[in-house]
């Protein structure tokens, strides 16, 4: 068929509003195009800062306590390296959660624009918001696999269980960048309380959640932050999946906590996208 | 107007305190291009965002396509073509890309979204760009560039919030000319403009807005016919010598005096500024042109548009 004849055939059609999941796919899709153009960008703070935690920590510092003897109580009876990998997995989603949905969320509405763009068409607010969540958690996973393959050609993956820990990563990931999501479509500055987000939330939750050490190393009373970390909550479920660790109980209590966050932050975005696209 | 693809009736808008629109009627017919003049804080934009379907009403009805926004806005957007007032391209990607990535948004089939930014591209004068980034297009090509996207879906109608502001003259006349092609082929297109000659230029039938309400309606023509005289002359004095505005006055239907200059209404400017030499006016300079919107518009606000 010729273009236009094609193209004629088309415009017969009338222009219909996509089904509902349908519209989410859709900008997971356009989020997608861009990726493909752009990931050379993003490659290093994705995966190469990870990988430098991984030799800097794993390897480096692993070494050094190799040898003591608290160190292999703590750890279960494992390598240092392997029961940090799990937990770096986590980490590394959740630190690409936070600077995914600060200032490119910013960015949707104050610079490039791109949402207003998008809410010009037949998508919804709601389908908008969910379909940049959904495209961050697949960008995750993509990148979380190729971390994976790094770890364990460090020697970081004990068994097959690893791929477990991946499953947990994305959804601490998911659930850290949903409430992330909403406090920045919420923000009308020029992003400055990101700075606060990341040194006074993030810096913390990173070293306070059981990567580096168990949280049972910490003072009493400081315990019960780590709880709130949901960081800590997937790390727990990272490491529960590579060394077989987990028990029933604790395992459903660490995956009701990040889905609940999830929900709540997911239902809070699809709120304040919904409002400030259609003020 | 049954077949009206817009209908307002006392149509408002509210964001806090401030009532941005206080009531407007609009009628828009299919096949016309209609205009909402007025400065910046008139209401245009609000107005047009609620028409959009990205802002809804406070009160009144609204129907756009025969639909009301309130329930059925997706349906509605999958037949409008929107041309925003600050461009909102992905600059990271290319001008192929942001066409077919815009069409995608609509539910197209790909192979129909390629076919058409092809057909685009060249609408928009921009085949030879197609795989260069936007980021360093010049103004007048971004601009080229969202219109084209806007119409990526066939639209039935085309917004367009003030689609010529920041653009160098001869951008702004490649601009006209691709909407006054799309004219042609029955496009039926709302524009806002707080330039005179744009509306003058493209618009069919407009009204003028100030202060959130409509205070004329009708053709460029009509407006000036009923709201002006055939002629102005500006008339420029040095300070010194500047006359009172009773001896303007006697020489016009009716005089403005503006902070550097004096208009005054007539039907033969010629005439008159013979009138003024013979009676011992000076004036550093003279010069008659014909009324515009730009007259309207002063006439009935008693402000002037452009600051």
């Amino acid at each position: 068929m010729a273009i236009e004849e094609r193209a004629a055939a088309a415009r017969a059609a009338p222009a219909a509003a996509p089904r509902w999941v349908h519209g989410v796919l859709l900008v997971v899709e356009s989020f997608w195009r861009w990726y493909r153009r752009n990931w050379r960008a993003t490659a290093v703070s994705s995966v190469l800062q990870p990988l430098l935690f991984l030799l800097a920590f794993g390897l480096g510092f692993g070494s050094l306590i190799a040898t003591r003897p608290g160190a292999a109580a703590a750890t279960g009876g494992v390598p240092y390296l392997v029961w940090l990998a799990p937990a770096l997995l986590a980490m590394s989603t959740v630190q690409s959660a936070a600077f995914e949905m600060t200032y490119p969320v910013l960015s949707g509405f104050k610079w490039q624009r791109v949402y207003l763009g998008m809410a010009a068409t037949p998508l919804t607010g709601a389908q908008i918001a969910l379909g940049h969540l959904v495209w961050v958690a697949a960008k995750m996973t993509l990148t979380g696999a190729v971390y994976l393959v790094l770890i364990a050609l460090f020697g970081g993956a004990a068994s097959i269980g690893v791929l477990g820990s991946l499953a947990a990563a994305v959804l601490t990931g998911a659930a850290v960048a949903a409430p992330v999501m909403a406090f920045s479509a919420s923000r009308e500055d020029e992003g400055a309380a990101f700075n606060a987000l990341f040194r006074f939330v993030v810096l913390p939750m990173t070293l306070f959640s059981g990567t580096f050490f168990p949280v049972a190393a910490l003072p009493a009373w400081v315990q019960p932050l780590a709880w709130i970390s949901p960081l800590w909550h997937g790390t727990e479920l990272a490491r529960a999946a590579a060394l077989g660790t987990g028990t029933a109980g604790a395992v459903l209590g660490h995956l009701a906590y990040l889905l609940a966050l999830l929900a709540v932050g997911a239902w809070l975005a699809v709120r304040v996208f919904t409002r400030r696209l259609a003020p | 107007m049954g077949d009206g693809l817009v209908q307002a009736r006392d149509l408002r808008k509210r964001f806090g305190t401030f009532e941005a629109v206080r009531g407007i009627d609009v009628d828009v017919a299919q096949g016309e291009v209609f205009g909402f003049l007025g400065p910046n804080g008139a209401g245009k934009s609000s107005t047009m965002r609620m028409i959009a379907c990205v802002s809804p009403r406070t009160s009144g009805s609204l129907q756009v396509l025969g639909m009301d926004p309130d329930r059925d806005g997706p349906r509605i957007r999958a037949r409008l073509g929107v041309v925003p007032q600050l461009d909102n391209l992905d600059t990271e990607l290319s001008v192929r890309e942001n066409l077919e990535i815009y069409g995608r948004y609509f539910g197209l089939p790909r192979r129909h979204v390629r076919a058409k930014a092809a057909e685009l591209l060249e609408f928009a004068r921009l085949t030879e760009r197609a795989e260069d980034r936007v980021e360093p297009l010049s103004g007048g090509m971004k601009r080229r560039l969202t219109i084209a996207r806007s119409l990526v879906n066939d639209p039935d109608l085309l917004l367009l919030d003030e689609p010529t502001t920041g653009l160098d003259p001869q951008a702004r006349h490649l601009l006209w000319e691709r909407l006054y092609q799309l004219k042609r082929e029955g496009v039926t297109q709302i524009i806002t403009t707080h330039y005179m000659d744009e509306a003058e230029q493209l618009c069919d039938r407009l009204v003028v807005m100030d202060g959130g309400v409509i205070v004329a309606e009708g053709s460029p023509a009509e407006l000036i016919e009923r709201w002006s005289t055939r002629e102005v002359l500006e008339l420029r004095f040095a300070p010194e010598d500047r006359p009172a505005a009773a001896d303007l006055e006697r020489h016009a239907e009716r005089v403005e005096v503006l902070p550097d200059r004096a208009l005054l209404y007539t039907a033969d400017g010629e005439r008159s500024q013979a009138a003024l030499h013979a009676a011992g006016l000076r004036p550093l300079s003279a010069l008659v042109r014909r009324s515009t919107l730009e007259d309207v518009f002063l006439r009935l606000t008693g402000r002037t548009l452009v600051d």
